[in-house]
């Protein structure tokens, strides 16, 4: 019997413990953002599209050697470079990503040795176009910089 | 002429009254969930979100209403009406203040209960009309708790009537009018003397949260689990309704609460009687009541059954006998 009215009271007691909790969250700081309208930055751990690196000329480092190319598994990466007149070395014309295909592996990364792609840290892709997710990032590079 | 424009004029004041508070209670809620849970709520829509409750009225109003196949047409339409009314109707007879009440009914108490009682039918209607057997299955669980439910709540509104010896719900506000202490809910001061009143008043705040379908009782309509419960086949304004019901029992039964308990429209001081004294007391206890819906989690139908008619329905009879002694003795 007196066991009865225990668990009565300690059930009765452990609500008002919850509602506590509550309450104090209540007047703690809110911990999301209104998304639109602002971001949270993205973790340095982040793997976003591929994204070539500028020099401080504002040009790309890239210097055509292919590793990249040959590294991806699933052969997104297309790229062309030339020899100006003159110059020793070669100079990037085109670099296409077919972002379709990508799994974000990071291989094309971990094979350049010289520091000219990395990820993004874009996350708001969204399209009805497949053509849309074919990046021409050299374009992009150059967008970047005006 | 004159008295029919008053009666007129007094049943749309009430029905705008419900509407206002379900609709805008909604807002509260959902702003209440978003504090609580560390997040903004619904902000967006017109300053602190103001604007949202006409505008889900509106995308609830443009949306068709749709009839399944096979329902009882007649008792399917009705259905959401009969929720709705009975909850309007309780209005008529509450009073907020010695001047602000439609009309001073004697067994206005009686009147309220009896019409609360009446949304349960509304709620059978939905259930089986949808031709569902979900729906069904569900109404029959609202039911179940509605019916075990009441009957500790109106053994402790007889517990109120016992000690103020009427069912004048203007007469039992007038009783408690003078301060603090001579509220319901406090024992041993005023007129009333009666220790177990807090304890009352638990019950009484337990079974109308369990009567209005609130969490942590609402099985009715378990969201995650049974899809909507009774209102499973019902969409546009039919499910409007039915929600506006359940907002509108919810300021009656805080309503009931501060009339019985706490003090109705008197000040606790003594200074400034008045209408507002009335809507503070009122609108915290429905702060608690959405506070507590989301501090706890659903219970079982069992356990829901089980508080009822193992803890509550005794709690209250014991509590009505004790109170009647204390009254004989005292």
């Amino acid at each position: 019997m007196i066991n009865y009215f225990r668990e009565i009271f300690s059930g009765l007691w452990s609500l008002f413990v919850g509602m506590k909790v509550t309450f104090i969250e209540a007047f703690s700081p809110k911990v999301t953002v209104s998304y639109p309208y602002e971001t949270l930055k993205m973790c340095d751990a982040y793997r976003g599209h591929i994204e070539l690196i500028e020099n401080e000329n504002g040009d790309p480092n890239c210097v055509c050697c292919m590793s990249c190319v040959r590294a991806c598994p699933s052969g997104c990466i297309s790229l062309t470079g030339e020899k100006p007149e003159g110059g020793k070395k070669k100079v990037l014309t085109s670099y296409n990503l077919d972002f379709t295909k990508c799994s974000l592996c990071s291989a094309c990364v971990e094979a350049c040795n010289f520091n000219a792609i990395e990820h993004s840290k874009e996350y708001n892709l969204a399209s009805r176009n497949k053509e849309d997710f074919h990046f021409d990032l050299l374009a992009r590079l150059r967008e970047r910089n005006q | 002429m004159i008295l029919t424009l008053t009666i007129l004029l007094a049943v749309i004041i009430a029905i705008a009254w419900a509407a206002f508070n379900a609709a805008y209670l909604v807002l509260a809620e959902r702003r209440g969930a978003g504090i609580i849970q560390r997040r903004p709520g619904p902000n967006i829509n017109g300053p602190f979100g103001l604007l949202q409750p006409p505008l889900d009225g509106i995308k609830l109003m443009a949306k068709q209403l749709i009839i399944p196949d096979g329902a009882d047409k007649f008792m399917y339409i009705s259905a959401p009406v009969l929720v709705m009314c009975p909850a309007i109707m309780s209005f008529v007879a509450l009073p907020y203040s010695d001047w602000l009440q439609a009309q001073n009914i004697d067994v206005g108490l009686l009147m309220v209960f009896a019409f609360a009682s009446m949304g349960t039918m509304g709620i059978v209607f939905a259930g089986w009309s949808s031709r569902n057997k979900y729906s069904l299955m569900a109404a029959m669980r609202s039911v179940s708790q509605a019916v075990a439910y009441e009957i500790p709540m109106i053994i402790t509104a007889l517990t109120i009537t016992l000690m103020a010896g009427t069912t004048n719900l203007d007469a039992i506000v007038a009783q408690q009018s003078e301060n603090f202490f001579h509220w319901n809910i406090f024992p041993l001061f005023g007129e009333t003397h009666n220790i177990l009143m807090p304890f009352s008043f638990l019950i009484f705040f337990i079974c109308s949260m369990a009567e209005t379908n609130r969490a942590p009782f609402d099985l009715g309509e378990a969201e995650g689990e049974l899809v909507a419960g009774f209102h499973i086949e019902y969409g546009s304004m039919g499910f409007g309704l039915f929600f506006m019901g359940e907002y509108a029992n919810i300021v009656i039964g805080a309503t009931l609460a501060t009339i019985f308990f706490l003090g109705g429209w008197s000040c606790p001081f003594g200074l400034f009687p008045g209408v507002w004294w009335f809507l503070i007391k009122m609108y915290a206890i429905i702060f608690t009541i959405i506070w507590i819906r989301w501090t706890f989690p659903r219970t079982t139908i069992y356990g829901l059954l089980n508080l009822s008619w193992k803890i509550l329905i005794p709690a209250s009879l014991v509590n009505l006998l004790l109170t009647a002694g204390l009254m004989k003795v005292f």
